[in-house]
């Protein structure tokens, strides 16, 4: 990848991207769905799947919270 | 949003046990306490943080006892959507967030005296060796940043991109909330794309749709 292919990554930004706070207020129904089978909670929740893929706080919090859920059993 | 359907009888359970009236009330308490520390402990271990020891376990107190207050406070609200507990830990693990943003400056590198433009490029991963290009990166977005953003836009920008701040220690910095830092750089990032696009720097969707 060149250096403007890099870029232009770097800058993408998704007009599905619901941000932090509504991703945050949801993100607890989210992860059990996801803990279940990731698929679904992308396609009931798709613009908070966008975000937590951009806002790299918010998906340490998701990665968090999947982690205590999953410990938990 | 997931439909209120009333809880799951754990959840239940947790909830009888943290009003205010049952007679196991304080037994109650201390479970979920126990619980919130045990989530920060290993949210600290698991996050790349510098943070060990001593000074781990106490933050992971700190953000036991402000989870544990928020909660309480918050009790009404639960809507029974997920189960008790995965809702309860969503308060620790922001609470952890928000306690590694303000500690980091516990230890943070003094603030540069000119911003470091020549960092950029490293920082998004462009060979080093390639100098030509990384320089005009660079300069592109420089030029960029200094047309198209507002004095906040570039402050915020050149804290997260230039000077590594995270984003929630740039938050407990500056008082704000990690939305609206991420609603700034999010914007940013669209107004620079939308000018290097212009300018011929960058292709545009249209023109990388077409080529491909």
């Amino acid at each position: 990848m060149n250096a403007p292919e890099r870029l232009a990554r770097f800058l993408e930004t998704d007009p599905h991207d619901v941000g932090c706070d509504e991703a945050l207020a949801v993100l607890h129904v989210y992860v059990e769905l996801a803990a279940r089978d990731g698929q679904s909670a992308a396609e009931r929740f798709p613009g908070v799947m966008v975000h937590l893929a951009a806002c790299a706080p918010c998906g340490e919090d998701y990665a968090g919270l999947l982690a205590a859920v999953s410990d938990d059993g | 949003m997931e439909p209120a359907c009333g809880p799951d009888d754990e959840s239940a359970e947790w909830l009888r046990v943290l009003d205010r009236g049952a007679a196991d009330h304080d037994i109650g308490l201390t479970r979920l306490h126990e619980r919130l520390v045990r989530i920060a402990r290993a949210e600290l271990h698991r996050r790349p943080t510098s943070v060990s020891g001593p000074e781990l376990d106490d933050l992971a107190h700190q953000a036991a006892a402000d989870a544990m207050l928020a909660i309480l406070a918050k009790l009404a609200t639960f809507r029974g959507e997920s189960r008790f507990t995965t809702w309860a830990y969503r308060f620790v693990v922001l609470e952890v967030s928000h306690k590694l943003g303000r500690h980091y400056w516990r230890t943070a590198p003094r603030p540069l005296d000119e911003e470091q433009w020549d960092a950029l490029p490293d920082r998004l991963g462009v060979d080093p060796h390639d100098q030509a290009e990384a320089r005009q990166l660079a300069e592109q977005v420089r030029a960029a940043v200094d047309e198209n953003l507002t004095e906040h836009q570039r402050a915020v920008f050149v804290a997260l991109v230039l000077e590594g701040v995270p984003l929630d220690a740039l938050c407990a910095r500056d008082g704000t909330s990690r939305g609206a830092v991420y609603k700034t750089v999010f914007d940013a990032r669209r107004q620079i794309r939308a000018a290097l696009v212009a300018n011929g720097y960058l292709e545009s969707s249209l023109e990388k749709e077409v080529r491909s």
